[in-house]
């Protein structure tokens, strides 16, 4: 089973701070790591190899540093790394990204493709389903377990906010999975030093792929950002203080007076 | 000149920060308290290739380069002083001698299960009466035939009770002093080998150290490594790598106890207000901070040196003297900057306090590193 993997490198949220003046991400000197949720989609991916065999290729969009996602999960264990590089792909929204990355999963050849949920700098959750519907694949998102793969089929367990659906599919398809559908694994010493030493990155241009210039990047791109902006903080919070007792009766009489209990 | 890590090293750093993180801290605590031997999570180091770093691929290791191994040993020792010297000892005290004086044959045979991770190694040349005088060995090994019968006993052998195999010292012709001591490689199945006591230490209690007992044990002539008689050069080798490993298990330490302190200074008030806004507090974190900076530069450049196949003997006797003796210094300070609370189990640096001292005394004490460096100095 032949498996792609789309792979984004992205700025590690947990240290971003917010300038307070622009609003805007301060991404200087805050490290870039492999999205969460796609290395689930690496995980699974390779446990998937390991059963029916096959090769995994991770797929990126981006600049060239972007490379070092790919070559992390060329350590955990992918074969091939595909990296989409040119300036034309550049100021692309999930449209046009996920135009891209389908044009480059044609090209590569493919059973099944894996995508993490969503990516936490954008938190779009629309690359994978947008890739399935330009490739017209059936996809299965919100992957939490994966059943079975084999007989040209697929059956995952889907998440809800209220249970599961257990959804079969031809193969090929699109998944797009959440961190509870395994536990990634390390990057091992020796695929560290494979990933650096001994492979490497296929980059791709647009020409390469041959894309149409009117569905990639900037101009591909049909929504556009009007403005960004930070939330607005929430107010102070209240404490509220004395015994036990007296805490509860003002806790009551303040959830009545905004309704929330009658 | 470059100050920089390379992108391995620095994928390197971060696996092993969050291995070491996500599967040792949750347990390193734990294991300092009851001395368990971390089974599991040093299997998991071995399977990663974190057991045999430097090893050849083709010797079951990972090929990397001793500038990883560095940060690797630093990474986990941050976190858990006892996996630092298990790991280590694997590799720099096992799988390098194999590596460097081994035959095929032994290297086919012992270095690549203990280069994989699939089998443990420990280096057993302290004894009761020969510790920094390591060439007064009393264990004998008397050829016979083709096998030698070795007796004596071993002490502080780190991972005795847990290896598969150890390679060990003995007196093949006492007449010859240093020159009479031969290394040879030990199943620990072979009948005549045991273990005794398991030492109550005051720290790396999650690491195991213990006597090795040999009567009467039969080791085939085909597991002497390197000649006979060479033996006492091929533990002096090994150690100056090993000093290497214990400086970055030091630099860990610190570099832990640092941490720790500048987050306990935030967060703890004292006269309304962070105890880090008081000078007092400010020195001693700028001293860590100074300190650790610098021993991660002689950690790094005599791990350099090793890489680059220059000598090291001297750099790695710099790193080690310097490094534990800062750890001492951070630890007791991180401590001092949390006070009560610092000298209670509730915080991790009276761990980091116990665990430090080892790494003034093992692999070869303060003053033999000063030897060390003052000898090849003054020759």
């Amino acid at each position: 089973m032949d498996i792609i993997v789309c792979v984004k490198q992205v700025p590690d949220t947990t240290d971003v701070k917010i300038d307070p003046k622009t609003g805007t991400l301060i991404r200087e000197g805050v490290p870039s790591i492999v999205n969460p949720d796609d290395k689930h989609a690496i995980e699974e991916a390779l446990r998937l190899k390991e059963k029916f065999g096959g090769k995994v290729t991770v797929l990126s969009m981006g600049p060239p540093q972007a490379g070092d996602a790919l070559r992390e999960a060329s350590a955990m264990g992918a074969d091939d790394m595909v990296l989409l590089c040119d300036r034309a792909f550049a100021g692309a929204d999930t449209w046009a990204t996920s135009h891209t990355l389908g044009e480059a999963a044609k090209k590569i050849g493919y059973d099944l493709i894996i995508c993490g949920r969503e990516a936490i700098d954008g938190d779009t959750a629309q690359i994978g389903p947008q890739m399935a519907e330009h490739l017209e694949l059936p996809q299965i998102t919100y992957v939490r377990k994966v059943e079975s793969a084999d007989g040209g089929k697929i059956v995952c367990e889907r998440a809800l906010e209220d249970g599961y659906e257990r959804v079969e599919a031809n193969l090929p398809a699109l998944l797009t999975v959440i961190s509870d559908v395994n536990k990634p694994r390390y990057p091992s010493v020796r695929g560290i030093v494979e990933a650096y030493q001994e492979k490497e990155i296929t980059t791709w241009t647009a020409a390469d792929i041959n894309a149409d210039s009117a569905c990639i990047g900037l101009d591909g791109s049909p929504t556009s950002v009007k403005k960004s902006f930070a939330p607005e903080p929430k107010g102070e919070g209240e404490i509220l203080e004395g015994s036990t007792s007296e805490v509860c009766k003002q806790l009551v009489t303040k959830l009545m007076d905004k309704n929330v209990v009658r | 000149m470059k100050f920089s890590l390379n992108k391995e090293q620095e994928m390197i750093r971060k696996t092993a920060r969050e291995f070491a993180e996500n599967e040792i801290g949750p347990i390193a605590a734990h294991i300092d308290e009851t001395a368990e031997f971390p089974v599991d999570t040093v299997k998991k180091l071995g399977e990663l290739g974190f057991m045999g770093m430097t090893v050849p691929k083709e010797y079951g290791g990972a090929g990397m380069d001793d500038v990883s191994y560095a940060i690797a040993v630093e990474e986990v020792s941050r976190v858990c002083a006892s996996h630092g010297v298990t790991m280590s000892v694997n590799n720099s005290l096992v799988c390098w001698p194999l590596l460097k004086y081994g035959t095929e044959e032994q290297k086919q045979k012992y270095l690549i299960p203990l280069a994989n991770g699939e089998k443990l190694g420990c280096f057993g040349l302290t004894e009761p009466s020969a510790g920094t005088d390591a060439g007064s060995q009393n264990t004998v090994a008397i050829k016979e035939g083709d096998k030698y019968i070795i007796n004596g006993s071993k002490v502080f052998i780190t991972n005795a009770s847990q290896a598969q195999v150890a390679i060990i010292f003995a007196m093949t012709d006492k007449s010859k002093g240093t020159r009479g001591i031969s290394t040879f490689i030990v199943d620990t199945d072979t009948p005549g080998f045991s273990t005794g006591t398991i030492e109550d230490k005051m720290g790396i209690r999650g690491s195991v150290q213990a006597e090795l007992v040999f009567e009467d044990m039969e080791i085939p002539e085909e597991n002497l490594l390197g000649k006979e008689g060479r033996g006492f050069g091929i533990a002096m080798a090994t150690l100056d790598g090993g000093r290497i490993g214990i400086a970055c298990q030091a630099l860990g330490i610190a570099q832990a106890a640092y941490e720790e302190s500048v987050k306990y200074a935030k967060e703890r008030e004292q006269f309304g207000k962070p105890i880090a806004k008081f000078q007092a507090i400010q020195w001693f974190i700028a001293d860590m901070a100074t300190e650790i900076d610098a021993a991660r530069l002689l950690v790094y450049k005599a791990a350099f040196d090793k890489w680059q196949k220059k000598p090291y003997t001297v750099s790695a006797a710099m790193a080690k003297f310097f490094a534990s003796d800062i750890a001492m210094k951070a630890t007791r300070n991180a401590i001092q900057v949390h006070g009560g609370y610092g000298y209670t189990k509730e915080y991790p640096v009276e761990r980091f306090y116990r665990d430090a001292k080892i790494t003034e005394i093992y692999e070869g004490t303060t003053e033999v590193q000063k030897m060390v460096i003052a000898g090849n100095l003054l020759k």
